[in-house]
């Protein structure tokens, strides 16, 4: 057996447990420590992906290939980049406690077995165990009505979801016969052959995936939860999950199902628009900063389905692409929005930001070209997501899609260019608090790669090309 | 590699980057650090137009082609690269934003006292992004400075404009991305078809007649709201109102001609049948911007919004000129280009003059200022008769250009152009009057200043220019004629060859 392909999980999952034990053994002050040694263990893994054997293993349930390295190694920087986020966090609300780190890394393995996944059974086991940690991080400030109330929602719904999946695992397993993938792949071949049986177990689990990555229609969970959750949790939920579902998403339904495209295209497209445009027209009444980043990721997972809908090797580039600038955009903002503190308290109102071009230059130009690429304004990284997106589209023929796509990217840019517009335009109001060092490395790293993306794109493209092709048969 | 050895148009699109850093970098107290980004911004802007004098030099004048290419691969199995050159009817476009950027520099030196460093740094940017927009040679490069010059040209209207300031950056933003969206599905559209972004090649490469439409109509809503045409200029009179002097000036000058460089760049020579096609829509359009937009200047009460509007108009008269598809009217649009660069980017200098120390837009509170300002009044009846196309000034030449080429095309086209510029006299005659001569009653305007020093240097250079264009018309227009004597050529033969297709088919 083959077990070496899942080295880095199984590495990962054991420094874990070393950690806790760390966090256990020194029971003073071990937050920050297991916080580090978390980074480390991320920063091994994602060594460990990129050297790692390829190929597949344990009875086909497993299987490391570009697509799942290209994965893994951004979900690894997301998850990195939301533990040095919590530090000043975790510091000001008192939530110091070890196990914070350790639940963040066991969900980061989850997400990794996800991008691995090649059966719909090691599908569900790595949805679980990414989804759990989450469901107790969501609630980890306790004494916060707000917090608990996440929590729960995020449980209550996220249980509904899983259900659901599980349903339609058990009806493809039914009417195909197979759990396998490739078997699957190998079944399906002739669209004729799908029952509708099938094709409801393939809706179902669609349904489930489409709850993880808080798309229309099944979005509702999401703008509470982002409120409510410790905002560096926000910032881990907005990322790093994102990016494992969607890879999830594109790997179930191009390797088993993508004979079937016909079948299930439609319903891609119909998330789709429904995503970019609740996504852009919701956020504009926003007053809180979280609330709108939660529509906006909405809206910007309506962009990335783009790419699943158009059915092509461009079409998943496109998403990989989208998704490698959204996480460095993402996290940048949500460090941006953790440094929104005056005199020890958090703030979380657009109002807030007011003036802040005069109190702090720096932190209100790393905001600005933050709103600008998420708007998808170049030269910034997020117009090349954009563009390889709609190159998808365009090439596949889908104008409706493209088109209501970018006239959907106006709306957005608007309420990007207002948050714009309160920074710069606005008198000013008392300064932040001085940006912990955790905070603005996080910040820079995503201003730096935000802004220099356009210089360097090559290499990322090419990754991204690479993993795309490994899943279309 | 190229003409002049080194990288010339790289330099010249970078500097003021370089520019910018160094204000950026500068610490002190706020007066040093103002100062500093003052007086770095104007020499890196100097440096720059010294450079681009360069191209003035070595240009070669009888080469229709592209000339000073550069061509680095930064997405080769895309189709992508950086790619840089100028032509016949880029190369003094690249000029005007060069020697406009020092003025404007200059118009803000005393009018800009907060927060100066940032305007700095966004003004460099703005230059940046507009010369890049010249010489790209690669559509992507192209749309991203295209685009990316709404960043600097939000921050300058929204952080240093006037009380609307917030509601006329936001209008223009949004109006701009609209426009700016659709061409990006355009440029997609024509990749997938050619496998490249790259000018020249797209340049030759025939687009069946179907798709031209479609690409033509979204070339026009980018090119249309950039130019601006009625009926989507309206944000082109709220941007002005509220933007500082040096913002305005900018956007008259130069802004505005990327809608119209984006018509000859891409629209006219890459769809031959879609822009014959059309023709009539946009003499349609352009018609009714030169009348109407007239008249509407002729009731403002405002000073700026005056000459915003008779932008609109003297722009009407551009596309006019491109869509006649001969030598006269793409020459003479090319000409009213430069000119009402110069001549309205001067217009709006006049109104800052005036606004800097009356702080007053409203032309009823001014009348008798020739008595007081005497160096003011030349300057400012120069440029107005410049703007009415006086014979011997640089506006005369374009349109009378224009009107030569319409007359070819259909005689009501040109019996409306010169309406406007007969309305044209009627609305700059009348603020003259009403602004200069008079008697001087107003008791706040005893004691106004005529130009300072600093205002003459920012004049004189636009004055020897506007009578230079005016006098001596073909050191300016020897730039284009190959470019555009080509651009006509493959035109018709591009309709010829279609309609021997038509008549071949049975």
């Amino acid at each position: 057996m083959n077990w070496s392909v899942a080295l880095p999980e199984i590495v990962l999952a054991c420094c874990g447990m070393g950690i806790l034990l760390v966090g256990v053994v020194q029971r003073r002050n071990s937050f920050h420590a297991c916080c580090m040694l978390t980074v480390g263990a991320f920063l091994l893994a994602a060594v460990l992906v990129i050297a790692g054997p390829r190929g597949r293993g344990y009875n086909g349930l497993f299987i490391a290939d570009t697509f799942s390295v290209f994965v893994d190694v951004l979900v690894l920087v997301a998850a990195a980049f939301a533990i040095v986020s919590s530090l000043d966090y975790a510091e000001h609300e008192n939530l110091r406690r070890f196990e914070f780190p350790v639940l963040m890394l066991y969900s980061t393995v989850g997400m990794m077995v996800m991008a691995s996944a090649s059966n719909l059974m090691s599908l569900y086991l790595g949805l679980e165990l990414q989804a759990l940690p989450m469901f107790v991080l969501a609630a980890f400030a306790r004494d916060e009505l707000r917090s608990a109330e996440a929590g729960l929602k995020f449980f209550v719904l996220g249980s509904l979801a899983s259900g659901l999946l599980l349903y339609g695992v058990s009806l493809v397993y039914g009417f195909a016969a197979s759990m396998d993938f490739a078997a699957l792949a190998r079944a399906l071949t002739d669209p004729a052959h799908a029952s509708a049986g099938l094709i409801v177990g393939i809706v179902f689990v669609l349904a489930g995936l489409a709850f993880e990555i808080a798309a229309v229609p099944f979005h509702m969970w999401t703008p509470d939860v982002y409120e409510g959750a410790p905002t560096p949790i926000t910032a881990f939920i907005s990322t790093a999950p994102k990016v494992a579902g969607i890879a999830l998403l594109v790997r179930v339904m191009a390797t088993p199902f993508g004979h079937l495209l016909a079948e299930w295209q439609q319903i891609i497209v119909l998330i789709s628009i429904l995503s970019m445009v609740l996504g852009s027209l919701a956020a504009i009444g926003q007053r809180n900063i979280k609330r709108l980043m939660a529509y906006s990721t909405i809206g910007h997972i309506g962009y990335t389905l783009i790419g699943l809908a158009a059915g092509s090797a461009a079409g998943i580039r496109g998403m990989l692409i989208y998704l490698l600038t959204y996480v460095f955009m993402n996290a940048g903002t949500f460090a941006c929005i953790l440094a929104m503190r005056r005199r020890g308290r958090r703030l979380e109102q657009i109002a807030d930001l007011s003036g802040l071009a005069r109190t702090d230059p720096l932190l209100a130009l790393a905001f600005a070209i933050f709103m600008f690429s998420l708007a998808g304004i170049p030269p910034f990284a997020g117009f090349w997501g954009k563009y390889f997106i709609f190159t998808a589209a365009v090439q596949s023929g889908m104008w409706t899609l493209a088109i209501i796509g970018v006239l959907t990217s106006v709306v957005g840019a608007y309420y990007y260019i207002r948050i714009i517009k309160v920074i710069y335009f606005d008198a000013a109001e008392e300064a932040f608090d001085r940006c912990p060092a955790s905070l603005a490395v996080v910040a820079a790293a995503g201003a730096l790669f935000t802004t220099f993306f356009v210089v360097f794109p090559a290499p990322f493209v090419a990754a991204a090309e690479a993993a795309a092709r490994v899943l279309i048969l | 590699m190229n003409a002049v050895g080194f990288p010339l148009l790289s330099l010249l699109t970078w500097l003021p980057l370089v520019g910018c850093i160094i204000i950026m970098v500068v610490r002190g107290d706020e007066a040093t650090v103002a100062a500093n980004a003052r007086w770095t911004a104007l020499w890196t802007s100097l440096v720059v137009f010294a450079l681009s004098l360069v191209l003035w030099a070595r240009f070669d004048t009888a080469e229709a082609g592209f000339q000073f290419v550069e061509d680095v691969a930064w997405l080769p199995q895309w189709g992508i690269a950086y790619k840089l050159g100028v032509d016949g009817i880029s190369v003094l476009l690249v000029l005007l934003s060069t020697a406009l950027t020092p003025i404007c520099i200059l118009a803000s030196w005393d009018a800009i006292t907060v927060r100066v460093r940032e305007f700095m740094v966004a003004f460099l940017v703005l230059e940046t992004m507009l010369v890049g927009l010249f010489v790209a040679l690669d559509f992507v490069v192209f749309y991203i400075f295209f685009e990316g010059v709404l960043i600097p040209m939000y921050l300058i209207i929204g952080v240093w404009g006037g009380p609307r300031r917030v509601y006329s950056a936001i209008k223009f933003f949004l109006f701009t991305l609209t426009g700016s969206v659709l061409l990006l599905l355009a440029l997609l559209a024509m990749w997938s078809r050619a496998g490249t972004t790259d000018i020249p090649t797209l340049l030759h490469t025939p687009w069946p007649a179907s798709m031209q439409l479609w690409l033509f109509l979204a070339f026009l809503a980018s090119f249309a709201v950039k130019l601006p045409m009625w009926p989507v200029h309206t944000w082109l009179p709220d941007a002005h109102v509220e933007a500082p002097t040096a913002g305005s000036v900018v956007l008259a000058g130069v802004l505005l001609k990327m809608g119209a460089y984006g018509f000859l760049r891409f629209s006219v020579p890459m769809l031959p049948l879609a822009s014959a096609r059309l023709a009539p829509l946009m003499f349609t359009l352009s018609v009714i911007a030169v009348v109407y937009t007239s008249y509407v200047a002729l009731a403002q009460t405002d000073l700026k919004k005056l000459v915003a509007y008779s932008s609109v108009a003297h722009m009407g008269l551009v596309t006019i000129g491109i869509f006649t598809f001969n030598v006269q009217g793409i020459s003479g649009a090319l000409f009213q280009m430069l000119s009402h660069g110069i001549v309205s980017a001067a217009l709006f200098l006049c109104v800052g003059v005036v606004y800097d120390r009356m702080h007053t837009r409203d032309i009823a509170r001014y009348g008798g200022l020739a008595d007081r300002m005497p160096m003011y009044a030349f300057v400012f009846m120069l440029f107005t008769l410049a703007s009415m196309g006086l014979p011997g000034t640089s506006g005369f030449v374009g349109e009378f250009l224009v009107l030569l080429g319409a007359f070819k095309v259909n005689f009501w086209l040109a019996m409306l152009g010169s309406l406007g510029m007969i309305l044209g006299c009627a609305y700059m005659l009348y603020l003259y009057r009403r602004m200069i001569f008079g008697a001087l009653t107003r008791p706040e305007l005893r004691n106004i200043l005529d130009l300072t020093p600093r205002e003459v240097a920012v004049f004189a250079p636009l004055v020897v220019l506007t009578l230079w264009m005016g006098v001596h018309p073909t050191s300016f227009s020897a730039f284009w004629d190959a470019s555009v004597g080509a651009m006509v050529q493959s035109h018709q033969a591009a309709l010829a060859s279609a309609v021997k297709l038509a008549a071949g088919v049975p």
